[in-house]
């Protein structure tokens, strides 16, 4: 009995609860905790990958009850993935909110940090559709405490909205799971897909309308047009290290749309097989767009880089809409990409912001920031990768979900947004570096003391190089990093295995016996 | 050995040297100002070393191919290929590349960062060499961008100044949409051809040409040729790139970049060209670019201006060349790049050194230069003659066969005959901004108003300029013993035939071309002449037409349509949100039942009504309405809400669900005491209420929920259900050791939502913790009617009555708590009631006290909850068994007689403690608030929980 799979998702609880009792003993030792462990989920995630490799599905039966009566964690290479990304992000998130002391500046940071991995681990790892709803739950509150975390006007205001839209999203996904339960009689998910696989016609229906308003929820937490509202304001005025974390939260909405809508509606489906994703593919058309004018529309570096990680969003729904295996491998290596990179972008507009003092992120002349010249190469460097140009990861990523979109009836469509999209995101990019970095305002005139910002923080700047460092690695190491995500595309399209492993995986023997229900 | 090996990969080694050489370029700034400028010269010397073992194979005939896999599920290769092309656009690259890093050494002044500029010149030179060299279509893609990329860069060099960023700007954009077409281009390329490798490629002309697809393909990859190129209608950044500075014009501007484009033409000439949308395509945009550029370079006052026009001239002069699509036009378009890499390059010199010397670069102030700097004026007249077309200088040479070609083409189709007529206006407006140059800069009279004294520049600045005057006049004078060779072997790269036969002789006879030569240098010299007139002519009629206009009127429009579309949906209203997430999730119910053609509702039959049920749901219906409609009287609606919580409740004992209605009964207990606490601190007046518009829009929108959601429960209920709860009924007791069933769905069989609930119950207490760390928030010290609050803080028959509360309650909660597992109860109901009997004490007495007499900190108490829930999954791992695997067994114990002990009770343990200590904290710490708000207001005021 392995217990590999479980400990993604108890690590950080036990670290979380560790914290609520070491609270009292000083922010240091929350540090020392919340970053060991963090680092202790890296190191772990390494070995699920390799597990994923090794076995298809490692099936983990919580409470020792069989599926589809128990919970069970299924880990195969998808949510290897996930896990592995997060923890990385996670890291460099924590590195920077520990130095620049972002972590004092209201109570809870790391319990809260802690619960929010709980809650992603666990909405990575689980094969039942309502503990994923208690683990959206879980990363609700959290985010919602961390969105909050330090406090002020904006800040407050955007997190209503975060929490309201979310917890409207909630009750949906209560209707949706109540009415595939009322139909088919489980929650878990291989159990799902198989009674979907032979239910009568006439309840197809009603389990397609359940399907599409479980579509709109996880549309909500991924940012899917016209859902996305509460997604910019809170991502732009959240605390750096937050705001760099939540590169992950988007995903999990796509993540759930592979895993739920990929497993249920899958090739055994029958006449529901794929149903959902000619919506996908064009909402996320949609959404592109959207975010390519919004990112031409910001006011600031943290809006801007909001918008653009809602273009990030918006590509990788278009991979998923265009449902193949290639596209879906495209996909998955634009997710590692877009995660971290959004990731480094959101605390190098942190460091942005400090550096320009009273002139914070807002695309105006201000007086030349100190270590202006680092800064500006970096963020060059991110806003490249960012709007997939050549020759890191961002481009690469693009042209792979592209080539996937040739064999596409939608492919024109696809081709054209993508690229048009893009040539208006790097336009805007280019003009916000150019008025940030290059059209700086002469001493004499900047030289109110307001205006000083604060020097660059080398030691904060290490998460973002750290961050960003994932780009050239993915350009690098493409070839091995493809071949992974192209066996974890297959093995999704390949849904049967999957149903297999869940249901045929037997508890360990114990005392007591188990009734089985009578045909 | 190591030497042998290395030229296995000396391909990449050569277009990616540089890349590592601008890292050291950048480094070794940091030592000496110098050293990047030597770290660049060295770095193209070994580059070029790197490519000199392998240049005879091009000569020899072979192509050279080096690849390796990189993303081969897509068929991205690491591949780099040599052939003739690629050769001479290599050697163009570094030998030029080398020439301007000398001259720029000289150039930049004290005031300009080498590091940065010597380090962004390489990138450049990297990104080139990668383009000429790429065998990979998307490799070469890779670098076609990075070249827009670095030429940002570089262009944007001098980035205080307004004109360079903008300039940059304009490049990046028209090139960077130039490059995302040619990307779009590539993979369809590619799709046809099913390989992105040029050999495959070159090998598929027919397929290519054949197919639907052929021509968007032949689209995207010409607009990545023309904005590249700078070919109309995309010519106009070029111009405004001239406020890079010079040595950067000088490579980008005239050898380099905007040939890229070129290089492109050439590369696919095989597989593209020969249809008449190429010939259209190609040579329409050649012929107008030519004519333009060649009529605007006489305008400039600039030099670099003039010279900018001129390159766009001729970069149409090529594009027209190829455009022709014959094998003789394609060898004098290869000539001509070269032979205007060299003047071109060295005119750029030119100009540099005299700004770098006179300080200005306007042609109405420098005159007469040639007293002042007499060796510059002499490689500038030979130079600007090539330009011209002047016979001994290698310009004469491909501007024959371009006369040649451009007869021939008359011949092809009937519309063409024009095009000799054309071809000989372009050149006569190129003989003249020839002349202006020459006769503007060193003769007509004296310098007016110069900044500085011109004198003749350092030594070594005229250095590269020499060797490429030189070259001009060597190409010129014996074109079979310079040029010949790589001429021949770059056409038979670009060809992938055998080159066909040409002569390459300075005198061919008194034919038609010497003529049109001979026509345009008179007709030129005429025009230069009679300058006054057309420059009035052009000032008043043509020179308000500024692309630039148009450019920045689209870019504004653009920018106007994002703003708007971007402020109008995303306004930051919460409402507006919340409408589109609603009206989403009804379209998205109302899809799925129209996805597939099925019954709305099952064919169960509906249970009969009472009259209670529909008097209770009747009462239900009314209180949801009075709440929405009487929100703005806070309390009455609170209570209202309250009867809405009742009700359901009430359902869930209707329906047999004790659990459900305990626990429903207490949250609602506890979240009414939270609503209060809060409603204490919202303004007294409720904010304008939305328009009418608004809340018809609302109502329907609620009503359609309301039905829809109806409609969608309706179809569940009224289909059969076979779940799996019947397991749960079966196992409940021999399984998980309780007859609750409820209860032990809760701490076994589904433990991990619960455990997951209770950490968004501890999340939801530390979260109003740590929110409300600090934070102050004005109290209203009366009423909405005016009224104080009451005085009396904590009436003592309350006070008296819940101190003796207390234990009873406790023993309550601890009773239902025991008995959970068997009967309704359990720790999440016991851990509502112990906190609300804690609450109560909160109310009553006051926090002090209560504080006083409760000296246990609550994150301790949630910290332990989730603690001991979790230990029980993780003892029973220890164990060997799964997470949460639970055990039990019976006990005999006198007096209580025999019981059953579930190691579940311990999770449920972990609930209790969580559930009680969340909510006492929540709750507490709204109340501390309010406490605080009246302290700092007025000693005097109660407590805001007897109003």
């Amino acid at each position: 009995m392995s217990h590999l799979t479980a400990w993604p998702v108890f690590l950080p609880l036990i670290t979380g609860f560790f914290l609520i009792i070491a609270h009292m003993g000083g922010i240091r030792l929350q540090r020392s905790i919340s970053f060991l462990a963090t680092l202790g989920l890296v190191v772990l995630s390494f070995f699920l990958v390799s597990a994923s490799m090794s076995v298809d599905h490692h099936v983990y039966l919580l409470g020792n009850w069989e599926a589809p009566f128990g919970i069970v964690l299924v880990l195969d290479k998808l949510s290897a993935l996930m896990v592995i990304i997060t923890s990385i992000l996670a890291v460099g998130a924590l590195w920077y909110a520990i130095t620049t002391k972002t972590d004092e500046k209201g109570a809870h940071f790391h319990i809260l940090f802690q619960l929010q991995l709980f809650g992603l681990n666990g909405a990575f790892l689980t094969g039942d559709v309502f503990n994923l709803f208690v683990f959206f739950e879980v990363l609700l509150l959290a985010s919602y405490g961390l969105l909050l975390h330090g406090s002020g006007r904006l800040r407050t205001k955007a997190g209503l909205h975060y929490v309201v839209i979310n917890l409207i999203g909630s009750t949906l996904f209560l209707f949706a799971v109540g009415a595939l339960y009322g139909v088919l009689g489980t929650l878990n998910m291989a159990d799902m897909a198989a009674k979907i696989a032979a239910a009568p016609s006439d309840d197809l229906g009603l389990i397609a309308a359940a399907g599409l308003l479980l579509l709109v929820v996880f549309g909500v937490k991924a940012a899917m047009f016209p859902l996305y509202l509460w997604m910019p304001r809170a991502y732009a005025n959240t605390s750096a290290p937050v705001a760099a974390l939540f590169a992950i939260m988007t995903k999990v909405g796509i993540y759930a749309i592979i895993r739920v809508h990929g497993t249920i509606f899958s090739d055994e489906a029958g006449d529901l097989a794929h149903f959902y994703t000619p919506w996908v593919l064009g909402l996320g058309l949609v959404t592109l767009l959207f975010a390519a004018l919004g990112v031409m529309a910001a006011h600031g570096l943290r809006e801007q880089v909001a918008y653009l990680v809602l273009a990030s969003v918006a590509t990788l729904l278009i991979g998923v809409g265009l449902n193949s295996p290639e596209a879906l491998s495209a996909t998955l290596y634009y997710l590692i990409h877009s995660t971290l990179i959004a990731g480094g972008m959101f605390l190098l507009a942190d460091l942005v912001l400090r550096g320009r003092g009273a002139y914070e992120d807002r695309f105006e002349s201000g007086p030349f920031m100190p270590g202006a010249i680092v800064i500006g190469s970096i963020f060059m460097f991110g806003a490249i990768a960012m709007t997939g140009m050549p020759p890191l990861s961002g481009f690469f990523g693009k042209v792979l979900i592209l080539n996937a979109a040739l064999d596409s009836s939608w492919f024109a469509w696809v081709i054209s947004t993508v690229l048009i999209a893009g040539l208006l995101m790097i336009l805007s990019v280019a003009r916000s570096g150019s008025l940030i970095f290059y059209k700086t305002l002469s001493q004499e005139a900047g030289s109110g003391s307001s205006a000083v910002g604060e020097p660059l923080n080398r030691m904060a700047f290490v998460a973002v190089i750290g961050l960003f460092l994932a780009s050239p690695v993915l350009v690098i190491f493409a070839q091995p990093i493809t071949a992974f995500t192209d066996l974890t595309a297959t093995q999704l399209f390949n849904s049967a295995d999957y149903i297999q492993a869940v249901l045929s995986t037997e508890a360990v023997a114990t005392t007591a016996t188990v009734v089985e229900i009578k045909p | 050995m190591t030497l042998t090996a290395l030229l296995n990969f000396n391909l990449p080694i050569v277009a990616l040297l540089p890349f590592v050489g601008a890292v050291f370029a950048a480094w070794a700034s940091k030592i000496n100002r110098l050293a990047s400028a030597w770290v660049a010269a060295f770095v193209t010397i070994l580059s070029l070393a790197f490519l000199a073992p392998l240049m005879a194979l091009p000569f020899a005939g072979e192509t050279l191919i080096q690849s390796w896999q990189w993303i081969p599920s897509i068929g991205l290769e690491f591949a780099f290929r040599l052939d003739g092309l690629a050769l001479l656009f290599a050697l163009l690259i570094l030998v030029i590349g080398l020439l301007v890093i000398i001259y720029a050494r000289y150039y930049l002044s004290k005031k300009d960062s080498m590091g940065r500029f010597f380090s962004y010149f390489l990138m450049f030179m990297g990104s080139m060499l990668g383009v000429v060299l790429s065998e990979n279509l998307i490799q070469l893609v890779v670098f076609w961008e990075l070249t827009s990329l670095t030429s940002f860069l570089l262009i944007s060099y001098w980035q205080h100044r307004q004109d360079a960023r903008a300039g940059a700007r304009m490049a990046l954009v028209i090139t960077g949409m130039g490059g995302l077409a040619l990307l779009a281009g590539v993979l369809l390329l590619g799709h046809v051809v099913g390989s992105y490798n040029l050999t495959d490629v070159l090998a598929s002309g027919e397929l290519i040409q054949s197919h639907e697809l052929y021509v968007p393909i032949l689209i995207l990859i010409l607009l990545g040729v023309f904005t590249k190129s700078a070919q109309f209608p995309f010519h106009f950044w070029l111009p405004h790139a001239m406020a890079a500075p010079t040595p950067v014009s000088a490579y980008l501007h005239s050898a380099t970049m905007v040939k890229a484009g070129i290089f492109l033409l050439a590369r696919f000439f095989p597989v593209l060209s020969g249809s008449p949308e190429w010939a259209w395509l190609v040579g329409g945009a050649g012929l107008v670019t030519l004519l333009i550029g060649a009529y605007a370079a006489l305008f400039q006052h600039d030099m670099k201006g003039l010279l900018a026009y001129s390159t766009i001239s001729h970069l149409g002069l090529i594009t027209l060349l190829f455009g022709f699509g014959t094998e003789l036009a394609a060898v004098a378009a290869i000539f001509h790049i070269i032979n205007h890499a060299t003047f071109k390059a060295s005119l750029f010199m030119v100009a540099g050194i005299i700004d770098h010397e006179t300080g200005t670069r306007d042609m109405r102030r420098i005159n007469g230069l040639l007293k002042y700097m007499p060796h510059t004026a002499v490689l500038a007249i030979i130079a600007s003659s090539a330009m011209a077309g002047v016979p001994l200088l290698n310009g004469f040479l491909s501007k024959e066969m371009f006369f040649d070609q451009a007869l021939t083409a008359s011949h092809t189709s009937s519309w063409a005959w024009g095009i000799p007529f054309l071809v000989v206006i372009a050149a006569v407006f190129s003989v003249a901004y020839s002349l202006r140059f020459i006769h503007d800069v060193f003769f007509n009279g004296e310098p007016v108003n110069l900044p500085k004294t011109p004198h003749e520049p350092p030594r070594f600045m005229k250095i590269p300029v020499d060797l490429l005057v030189v070259i001009c006049l060597a190409v010129g004078i014996a074109p079979m013993f310079t040029v010949a060779p790589i001429l021949a072997v770059a056409v038979a790269g670009t060809l992938q035939t055998t080159p066909p036969e040409y002569s390459l002789a300075i005198w061919h006879g008194f034919n038609l071309p010497l003529m049109m030569s001979f026509v345009a240098l008179v007709l030129g010299g005429l025009v230069y002449f009679y300058r006054k007139r057309l420059f009035e002519w052009h000032e008043s009629n043509v020179a308000h037409w500024d692309a630039r206009v148009i450019f920045n009127a689209v870019l504004g429009w653009v920018n106007a349509l994002a703003t708007v579309v971007t402020r109008s949906f995303d306004k930051g209203s919460l409402q507006h949100a919340s409408v589109w997430v609603i009206a989403t999730g009804l379209l998205a119910g109302f899809i799925g039942f129209a996805t597939v053609s099925a019954p709305l509702l099952g064919e169960r039959a509906l249970l009969p009504m009472d009259a209670i049920s529909i008097l209770v749901v009747i009462v239900l219906i009314l209180a949801s309405v009075l709440t929405v409609t009487l929100h703005q009287k806070r309390l009455v609606a609170l209570i209202m809400l309250g009867v809405v919580g009742l009700i359901v409740s009430l359902a869930f004992v209707k329906f047999s669900a004790p659990d459900l209605a305990l626990t429903q009964l207490s949250v609602e207990v506890v979240t009414v005491v939270l609503l209060l606490l809060a409603l204490y601190f919202l303004p007294q007046t409720t904010p304008k209420e939305t328009s009418h518009f608004r809340v018809s829009r609302d109502i329907v929108i609620a009503v359609l929920s309301g039905v829809g959601v109806m409609l969608f429960t309706m179809a569940v209920l009224s289909r059969d259900f076979s779940p799996i709860s019947e397991f749960f009924l079966l196992n409940s007791v021999p399984g998980g050791g309780g007859t609750n069933v409820v209860n032990v769905i809760l701490v076994d069989f589904r433990g991990t939502d619960t455990l997951g609930e209770i950490a968004v119950l501890a999340l939801a207490g530390l979260g109003i913790y740590a929110m409300l760390q600090g934070m102050k928030l004005p109290a209203p010290d009366h009423d909405s009617h005016g009224r104080l609050w009451n005085r009396d803080l904590h009436p003592e028959i309350m006070q008296t009555l819940t101190r003796l509360l207390l234990p009873l309650m406790t023993m309550i909660a601890i009773y239902i708590f025991l008995r959970g597992h068997n009967l309704p109860g359990g720790g999440f109901i016991a851990g509502l009631i112990a906190a609300v009997a804690l609450i109560v004490q909160y109310l009553a007495n006051g926090i002090a006290w209560t504080n006083d007499r409760l000296k246990f900190d609550m994150h301790w108490v949630i910290g332990l909850g989730l603690l001991i829930a979790t230990a029980t999954g993780l003892v029973a791992m220890g164990l060997g068994y799964p997470f949460l695997t639970t055990t039990f067994t019976y006990l005999n114990w006198p007096v209580v007689g025999k019981f059953e002990v579930a190691s579940a009770i311990a999770f449920d343990l972990g609930v209790f403690l969580v559930v009680v200590g969340a909510t006492v904290l929540s709750l507490v710490e709204l109340g501390k608030l309010s406490d605080q708000s009246h302290k700092t207001q007025s000693p005097l005021k109660p407590q805001q929980e007897n109003s």
